[in-house]
């Protein structure tokens, strides 16, 4: 998330959904929120009916736009065009939060004059390099005039390497030149400024597809509730980053909730919304190839990544909170490594593996389809049904050597030999498949990291049936084995197993809720692991806060951000569920990373004096008598800074970042408006259009699509890159309520699967009639990749668009079916293509262009892969009488 | 587990019989004729749905069908919206409505060229609106023209419910609970019921012939649970309670809606009419009943039985007397 990171200082969603409810107005945009987010979506409705305006800006009427008092309809992939509306509207009449804006952004600081923006060089920052698609933004002068820090490389700026995007962003002069009266040509004001003044009402509507009346009613209404007594938040999801330009759409929110002064403060900030269940606990403890636990940097092949001291020189910042790191890799490391990690082998340092290029999943799929992989864990997770292009991820299946699927139902990915449609008999698929059943999620424990950084623990309710073990259990007791496998070996490349700290056997017995044992003695301790994440001192207590971390092996500590949720033997705050009547933060449910901060930067909630900005919207403010930061929630500043701290001429670390300054991440404490760093393809956000668009660029007609994007061409990915009549229809993806991504866990329930049957595709009545088919009709829908088979739900939801002085027509699939359940259907994944962006290597689900056909007669013939079970829990409840059998099952009344 | 509302007093089973072979006999002799206690009558309870913060997310479908481990009842691709599940029947006690309101000729005008058109409305006419400090306040938002109206439909619960007046059997009573609820160990099938329904709720099960519908969750009333639908519900769209309460917040939020320009919005049900009783599970509207499939002024139809009835006799008695008459007249000798 490196939109964020790079604006505020950290990859996450600022705020938490319940603060949802505070806001005057909420501005929905790249998500559905009543439909993936059902639950939280109460808060908004809250906010509603205590008077706030909902908005949501969508290519789809959803279930959402029902709900809010303003809808927008846009093109899909148009959002920055439409932000950058907004933003306009904001600079050039004046609506924006001027205090907050010269306080707490760097929109005073003076840009480096060798910088050129896309208006000078049409559609295109300095810097670029044409051949290998790529920005130096050393050589195209992103930095700050008279920047004396360290600077962005070209290398950083590589496919594959990582920069330090995900958090924090880079290094940047913690006092640079600055002109407070925003007048200077080259300051960010002014840039920004420049930057925007094309994006006009009529321009974007030109774009967009909506009126430029709507543009600016949005505009004013953000604008009229923003300020100091009144708060805007943004709310987003997969809907903005499944983007090639994701990373700047997310930017562009964050420069307009700057400007608005909306962040840090009650009923503000950008909300999040993340796509899966604890997605975000996943990126925090580091699923993704190139970072480590705690958005820290994974290592890389180059030189200076060789020992621990380069690496620490090279990637710590000197200011601000990131001056820490030393710290938190040194501790990392002895969680790993235990006893084996010593100054002397610099605590095992070499022994994490180093990044060589791109490993992200989109390329190892391209990698895979091309032979160039044996074999492939999947946990959680449906390539083959839910991954782009899913026909070149299965055709990566088909050419492993071994396959291991770990789920509850024998899912697409696990029955890609037997039953795809569009491969080849099971003869001739030549992987081996292994089927490890797994538990769910009421049968074993452990936390989730939801959407808004909060650690939740759930309890294990009952055993899982059979052969079912949690997912833990398989990751443990396989490294267990591969431990015993390399116990002897002399080889200097099995140290990092044989050094590994692996040792989370249960000390207690294992018992379940109803006091009776478990029936599974070797499943791990999960307590345990998170207790290791928690961090510890030499002498084994538990630390309190990450603030405790050394950098000299005294403590250990597996994910830094973590700390503090184990603060003591037999506390576990994920677990705590206290309400805290007279709080609306309730800071005992659960635990919030970092240091349980519900509202990150809520600095920022009080003036530079340290007073609220009002009453309405006050959560922290610095209490002069006691001389510390207070409120309802934990400030995410030193508590004890004062705001009239200036940081002395050399200082580095937190003594560097003034009392006045929020955003504690970043090294001037600043929210950047114009991030020269930590963003690959630009400092500001342009838009550009998607890899696929049957449009042009109206705003920048010489770069009509993100130019770092990379492409993997390939008869299996075959793109329609430039506008083109054979796909005319823009295509844009979805998610029901009623089923769960490509459907592992919901295709397989015939209580879900009756509630939406069958693949459809969404579209307008207009598109209907030029294609000559009727609702509820078979249709094709086409892309270079392969064509889908589904019905054609009509509806008047979604109309076309005017685009560039034509209608341009949209259609809506959602991406729940394949074939592999009770139901199945054409595959919207199929249709999907494999691109990355340059920065999180995202493709783009979300736009692609298709064409719509007629037929075929009589749907796709797919059968069904498991009997629908007309009750999915049939057996009788044990032990009670018929009169007291459930009220509808067929064992009541006897 | 802790009561989710009050139930302050509950009937208690018939006392157990003395242990023993005696007790066991005994047991087998009394037991058709012991009774235990009636339930101790409770106010009324049922349902408010708030179908202007539905979001259509069928989680009240779901929990509905978990909780009373209902069956899937085929999987048909209709067509309607995002209504596959068509009505309410013996296997699916809450349906979800989903109305789409878009107008039609007004969308072929905002293609037009130059036309402001979407929901936005012209910008001058805004600034009319607009106060002196230039902000905007809620009440220039106009409820947007178009709509996508869903709702949660569920048994009624009426007052006086037609379906137990037509009931033969005695399978449908009223619950201490003031619940509309069918016993399907002594129902027979004769699906009188069904006709009875002025709203369609009752069907017959094709799994065992009985009739079934909505029990407002009887079983978790009595452990004081609310029921499962209402439970699942994420936006209290389907509130749950003593009718009484509900009917002030319901009368609250009405008054709410009409304030921000939702002119249609009122209740359904909520009082009786000549021809009907008012529903224990009422309704927040935003249009009329019909666009929701609801009779926008639902007859029990024992209101035209009386007349019928009336009419029946007095054609009879009249008959009577008009043979009478003609015997009597033609009886007299000439």
């Amino acid at each position: 998330m490196p939109g964020l990171g790079a604006t505020l200082g950290r990859g996450a969603a600022t705020t938490y959904q319940q603060d949802l409810a505070n806001a005057d107005c909420l501005l929905v945009m790249g998500s559905n929120m009543a439909e993936a987010h059902p639950v939280g979506f109460r808060w908004p409705l809250k906010a509603k009916e205590n008077g706030a305006t909902l908005i949501h800006v969508d290519p789809r009427f959803s279930r959402t736009s029902a709900l809010c008092d303003v809808f927008v309809p846009i093109r899909a992939g148009t959002d920055i065009a439409f932000l950058g509306g907004l933003i306009r509207h904001v600079i050039e009449h004046d609506k924006w939060f001027r205090e907050f804006v010269l306080a707490y952004t760097n929109a005073a600081v003076i840009v480096d004059e060798g910088f050129r923006d896309t208006e000078e060089l049409g559609g295109l920052f300095s810097g670029f390099d044409p051949t290998d698609r790529t920005y130096d933004p050393q050589a195209g002068h992103w930095n700050y005039a008279g920047a004396n820090g360290k600077t962005q490389h070209k290398d950083e700026g590589n496919p594959g390497t990582h920069g330090y995007g995900h958090m924090g962003g880079g290094e940047q002069h913690p006092q640079p030149q600055k002109d407070p009266t925003l007048r200077h040509p080259n300051c960010v004001f002014q840039i920004l400024k420049r930057h925007f003044a094309r994006y006009t009402p009529e321009a974007v509507a030109g774009v967009c597809g909506c009126s430029p009346e709507q543009v600016v009613r949005v505009a004013e209404l953000l604008a009229a509730n923003s300020g100091r007594e009144r708060t805007s938040t943004i709310v987003y999801a997969v809907g903005w980053t499944h983007h090639t330009t994701g990373v700047q759409i997310i930017r562009a929110a964050g420069i307009l909730q700057l400007l608005l002064g909306n962040m840090g403060r009650p009923g503000g900030g950008i909300m999040a919304m993340r796509g899966h269940s604890s997605i975000q606990g996943s990126t925090d403890v580091a699923t993704l190839y190139d970072l480590l636990p705690g958005y820290l940097p994974q290592p890389t092949t180059d030189d200076a990544h060789s020992t621990l001291r380069g690496y620490l020189d090279k990637e710590t910042l000197s200011t601000g909170y990131w001056a820490n790191m030393p710290a938190f890799v040194v501790s990392l490391l002895k969680a790993w490594y235990g006893a084996a990690a010593t100054p002397e082998n610099e605590f095992g340092f070499g022994w994490i593996p180093r990044v060589d290029g791109d490993h992200s999943h989109l390329v190892t799929t391209d990698r895979m389809a091309r032979g160039e992989m044996t074999g492939y864990f999947v946990f959680g997770q449906n390539p083959a049904g839910g991954g782009m292009n899913a026909g070149m991820q299965r055709a990566g299946l088909r050419a492993l050597d071994w396959l291991v699927v770990a789920d509850w139902f024998e899912t697409e990915t696990a029955t890609f030999w037997k039953n795809d449609p569009t491969g080849p008999p099971p003869r001739d698929v030549k992987t081996e498949v292994f089927f490890i059943p797994a538990a769910g999620s009421p049968e074993k424990e452990g936390t989730l990291v939801n959407t808004q950084r909060l650690l939740q623990w759930h309890n294990q309710a009952l055993d899982p049936p059979g052969d079912c073990r949690s997912d833990a259990w398989f990751v443990y007791q396989l490294g267990r084995r591969l431990k015993e496998l390399y116990a002897d070996s002399a080889d200097p490349r099995d140290w990092p197993i044989q050094a590994l700290t692996w040792d989370y056997d249960r000390r207690h017995p294992h018992t379940l809720p109803d006091r009776t044992a478990s029936r599974i003695h070797d499943e791990p301790d999960t307590l345990r692991i998170l207790q290791e994440m928690n961090g510890r001192t030499a002498d084994g207590r538990l630390l309190q806060t990450f603030g405790e971390l050394k950098d000299d092996g005294s403590t250990a500590c597996g994910c830094w951000i973590y700390s503090g949720v184990t603060p003591e033997p037999g506390r576990n705050r994920a677990n705590e569920r206290d309400r805290t009547p007279g709080n609306p933060v309730e800071p005992n449910w659960g635990f919030a990373w970092p240091l349980n901060r519900r509202v990150m930067y809520n600095r920022a909630s009080a003036d530079p004096d340290g007073k609220p900005w009002s009453e309405r919207k006050k959560l922290i403010w610095w209490d002069e008598a006691e001389q510390r930061w207070t409120g309802p929630d934990v400030p995410d500043f030193e508590p004890t800074k004062p705001p009239t701290y200036r940081p002395p001429a050399g200082a580095t670390g937190m003594a560097a970042i003034a009392g006045d300054t929020p955003f504690i991440m970043k090294t001037d404490g600043l929210g950047w408006l114009y991030a020269a760093k930590g963003v690959k393809d630009g400092p500001l956000p342009a838009h550009y259009e998607p890899i696929e668009s049957p449009v042009g660029n109206s705003l920048h007609p010489r770069q009509p699509d993100n130019p770092t994007v990379r492409t993997f061409p390939g008869p299996l990915n075959p793109l329609a890159a430039a506008p083109t009549a054979d796909f005319p229809v823009v295509a844009t993806t979805f998610r029901l309520t009623e089923h769960y991504l490509s459907g592992p866990m919901s295709r397989f329930n015939s209580w879900l699967n009756e509630l939406m049957p069958e693949m459809f595709v969404e579209c307008g009545p207009e598109l209907a009639a030029e294609v000559g088919f009727a609702n509820g009709d078979w249709v094709t829908v086409r892309t270079p990749r392969a064509g889908i088979v589904c019905r054609a739900l009509v509806t008047s939801r979604i109309k076309p668009l005017r685009v560039d002085g034509r209608a341009v027509h949209q259609v809506g699939l959602p991406f729940h079916w394949a074939f592999a359940g009770e139901t199945v259907g054409g595959n919207a994944n199929d249709l999907t293509s494999i691109v990355a962006d340059v920065n999180v290597s995202m493709h783009e689900a979300k736009v692609f262009a298709v064409r719509v056909e007629k037929g075929p007669a009589g749907g796709p013939g797919l059968l069904p892969t498991k009997r629908p079970v007309a009750w999915p829990t049939r057996e009788p409840t044990p032990g009670t009488p018929p009169a007291a059998q459930p009220e509808g099952g067929y064992a009541h009344g006897g | 587990m802790a009561a989710e509302f009050d139930v302050t007093a509950r009937g208690s089973p018939a006392a157990d019989p003395p242990p023993g072979i005696l007790g066991k006999v005994m047991r087998h002799l009394l037991h058709p004729f012991r009774r235990g206690t009636p339930p101790q009558p409770q106010p009324a309870t049922g349902f408010y749905t708030d179908t202007s913060v539905c979001i259509g997310c069928k989680a009240c479908e779901v929990a509905c069908k978990q909780w009373n481990q209902l069956p899937a009842d085929g999987f048909a691709f209709t067509g309607n919206s995002y209504d596959n599940t068509g009505a309410l029947s013996a296997e699916s006690w809450r349906h979800v409505k989903f109305v789409e309101q878009f107008d039609v000729l007004r969308s072929l005008r905002e293609r037009v060229p130059g036309n402001g058109g979407g929901t936005s409305e012209p910008l001058a006419e805004r600034a009319e609106h607009s106060p002196a400090d230039g902000r905007l306040s809620l009440d220039v938002i106009p409820p947007p023209a178009d709509r996508w109206l869903m709702m949660s439909d569920v048994c009624k619960h009426c007052a006086a419910a037609p379906c137990q007046h037509a009931c033969p059997t005695g399978a449908i009573v009223y619950n201490e609970f003031g619940n509309v609820y069918i016993q399907p160990d002594i129902c027979n099938g004769c699906a009188y019921c069904i006709a009875a329904c002025p709203f369609g709720v009752i069907t017959r099960s094709h799994f065992d012939g009985h009739a079934h519908k909505c029990t407002l969750c009887y079983d978790r009333q009595k452990d004081g649970l609310v029921p499962a639908c209402a439970k699942a519900c994420p936006t209290a769209s389907i509130q749950f309670g003593p009718v009484a309460e509900l009917r002030e917040r319901a009368a609250k939020r009405v008054d709410e809606l009409k304030q921000r320009g939702h002119a249609a919005a009122h209740l359904y049900g909520n009082q009786r009419t000549e021809a009907y009783s008012e529903l224990h599970s009422f309704y927040l509207l935003l249009d009329r009943p019909a666009v929701y499939g609801l009779p926008d002024d639902p007859v029990n139809p024992w209101v035209h039985m009386r007349g019928d009835y009336l009419r029946t006799v007095a054609f009879g008695l009249a008959g009577l007397l008009l043979t009478l008459a003609v015997f009597l007249l033609a009886g007299r000798p000439a």
